[in-house]
């Protein structure tokens, strides 16, 4: 993963509540096995009108979004499917970072997995944000150590888990990281009971 | 630990969170031990892919299972996977499988289905387990008293890796549901109930526990229902704990403990439950007479009201947010506020899912329509949760009842729940379903979703509209 220190760019303005994962995208793009290519179909309802065309008033179809680095939106962004592919049609889209006032939790986790920022700021903060984002003009700065959020009037500050900032500020790897405590997994191992499920412990082929 | 001791009153995720750390770390997270990983093939295969980019092994194939469940067809399997991308998908679990040593369920395993049915019917679900899953309804699980939860791709990756997943620690909540429950409100109800109170981020953040009478004498399917939707209130895993029908339950199936082992692992079940004096973060009681069958109106779960009610008003609510979101689901739905909800026609009738496609659920819906036709132009699929079911059924007649009725018998999969496979509703079509989520297009594109219990979709399908089963006969 890239570390993410400063993010700055221009903010996209999705004022909804809840916007599930079936809308960021929906389950038959699940499909592929690749892990990149899913930017096509983020959002693929509302980018597209009833006759199956680009909806050109839709936010980030517009040209003038088109280089759009953040995301603003409704609060419980994320929620309902566990599936990564949502963050990675955001992050493939070029989106770098969301600012909403809550977020799934699944979803948030799935953001810092991907390297995509979720940050969480008050209403009011958000409000506000939203409207300076309605002028494509506007760009905003964050910045991941300060855990800060600038753009014009609005100076924010957001809370992030220690842990996980340390991993995106240097973009670690959590599997190493983990792994460099196999022994300790190892001494937990030794220790559970022998009764826990095993798929190795099936006593009897039949049912 | 194991013996429980320790002085300060805890609750059962506590307990159970506890027991699976393997380390704490400075800043705060656990890293925890994962009794068990379920797999499928739509969030695994980016997962297997960059293990092995990274040439590392799956750690402990022995503590993981696969089954092939989202994107398989429910008629004509005989004919194989015609969508050459879900085939691509499947034939890639089946390899990474191989590859890898981890078991798989395949298609004509009648012991494969819908991951989070197969894995309780196996006896690989146990109290006091943590497991994981690339799938939100994981929580399901946690009816058994273990810590389930839902996790994305990347942590596939690390549990494949390593069996371990790093999390801080959740908030607890309590949600206490007391007394009798009225006739005719089932499990469905009662969770339906609980998200449209507590809001469809109301379990944001917290474990649930379910407390009370109620989940008391709820049979093991009831609880995996109820469990099963906790994510739908946002919750990160839900919880019962276990008792008798727990281990009732589970006692004799394949994966189960057995002779001393069965001994030992009850005797350690037994202390899995919320100390006296211990404490939650939130709390929430619920009198069990206040509930009634409920249907969705909305396009999510918490937008639900009784069936005794009339589809809600935008003006009604003072949050502008909360009357654009009503407006924009009222649009979607086709609704007009004020009207009852048992003048809502429907098209489709959806009996699955891994919230209500276990036996007990196809018994109580078959009950209802004992006999009956479903309404003209009303199309009616039942798909079981798994192959075991499926027989279960047939061996109890079931099938024949749901066929005599007019209804589709289907093999089983996550099928209409999520229209990965071809079983898709039309645009504008109004599906009564037994499934867990009403978002926009879930069900397919343009398609309308009202969810509802097994015998509230089952009397539906009779009439063509919505009844309350309470005085439908």
């Amino acid at each position: 993963m890239e570390p993410i220190t400063i993010i700055t760019g221009q903010m996209a303005p999705l004022p909804r509540a809840n916007v599930d994962t079936d809308q960021i995208i929906p389950a038959q793009f699940l499909k592929r096995v690749e892990r990149s290519g899913f930017g096509p179909f983020l959002f693929w309802e509302w980018v597209h009108d009833a006759e199956g065309e680009l909806d050109p008033e839709f936010i980030i179809n517009r040209p003038e979004y088109a280089d759009a680095a953040v995301l603003v939106s409704g609060p419980n962004f994320g929620s309902g499917s566990s599936r990564e592919h949502a963050p990675w049609a955001i992050e493939d889209r070029g989106f770098r970072a969301i600012i909403a006032p809550s977020f799934a939790d699944i979803f948030r986790g799935n953001c810092h997995n991907v390297g995509v920022l979720p940050i969480v700021l008050a209403d009011d903060e958000v409000a506000r944000l939203t409207e300076l984002a309605e002028d494509p003009s506007n760009t905003v700065t964050i910045d991941l150590a300060a855990q800060s959020v600038a753009s014009g009037d609005l100076h924010a500050t957001f809370e992030i888990d220690p842990s996980i900032k340390n991993r995106l500020l240097n973009g670690l790897d959590t599997i190493a990281l983990t792994l460099e405590h196999a022994d300790e997994i190892e001494a937990y191992e030794e220790s559970r009971p022998a009764w826990k499920p095993s798929l190795s412990a099936v006593l009897s082929a039949e049912y | 630990m194991l013996d429980g001791s320790m002085s300060t009153p805890r609750t059962l995720f506590e307990k159970v969170w506890d027991e699976h750390i393997v380390r704490s770390d400075a800043d705060g997270a656990d890293l925890l031990f994962v009794d068990l990983h379920l797999i499928h093939e739509v969030t695994s295969p980016q997962a297997f892919e960059a293990l092995q980019t990274a040439g590392r092994p799956v750690h402990r194939p022995d503590l993981t299972l696969a089954t092939i469940d989202h994107g398989v067809p429910t008629v004509d399997r005989e004919l194989g996977i015609l969508d050459p991308l879900s085939k691509k998908q499947i034939d890639t679990l089946i390899a990474n499988c191989e590859r890898t040593g981890v078991e798989l369920f395949g298609i004509n395993d009648p012991r494969s289905g819908i991951v989070h049915v197969i894995g309780p019917e196996q006896g690989l679900t146990q109290p006091g387990t943590t497991i994981v899953c690339g799938d939100s309804h994981t929580a399901t699980h946690g009816a058994f008293g273990s810590l389930a939860f839902g996790i994305g791709t990347s942590q596939v990756e690390h549990v494949l890796a390593t069996q371990t997943l790093a999390q801080p620690k959740p908030k607890s909540m309590s949600i206490t549901v007391d007394g009798e429950l009225p006739p005719g409100v089932t499990p469905k109800d009662v969770i339906l109930g609980i998200i449209a109170r507590i809001g469809f981020n109301g379990g944001g953040g917290h474990v649930i526990e379910y407390r009370g009478s109620v989940f008391e004498q709820m049979s093991m399917e009831g609880r995996m229902t109820v469990c099963n939707m906790s994510i739908e209130a946002g919750a990160r895993a839900g919880m019962i704990a276990p008792d008798e029908t727990t281990f009732d339950y589970l006692k004799g199936r394949p994966y189960a403990p057995a002779g001393i082992e069965w001994d030992e692992a009850v005797s350690y079940w037994r202390t899995l439950s919320t100390d006296v004096g211990a404490r939650f973060d939130t709390e929430f009681t619920i009198d069990a007479a206040d509930l009634a069958p409920y249907v969705s109106w909305g396009t999510n779960p918490s937008q639900t009201i009784p069936v005794t009610e009339m589809v809600p008003d935008p003006a009604s609510f003072s949050d502008p947010l909360e009357r654009d979101a009503t407006e924009r689901a009222l649009g979607y739905m086709g609704l007009e506020s004020g009207i009852p909800i048992t003048d809502i026609d429907i098209d489709v009738v959806f009996l699955g899912s891994c919230t209500n496609a276990r036996i007990e659920d196809l018994r109580a819906a078959a009950k209802i329509i004992e006999g009956k036709q479903i309404a003209n132009g009303v199309r009616a699929l039942v798909v079981p949760g798994s192959g075991l079911v499926k027989l279960q059924a047939e061996d109890e007649g079931l099938d024949q009842v749901f066929l005599s009725a007019g209804f589709e018998w289907r093999d089983a999969g996550c099928s209409m729940c999520l229209a990965m496979n071809p079983d898709v509703l039309q645009p504008g079509e109004r599906c009564a379903s037994t499934s867990n989520r009403n978002f926009e297009g879930r069900q397919g594109r343009e398609g309308r979703t009202h969810l509802v219990s097994p015998a509230m979709a089952a009397a539906a399908a009779i009439e063509g509209h919505f009844v309350d089963v309470r005085e439908w006969s």
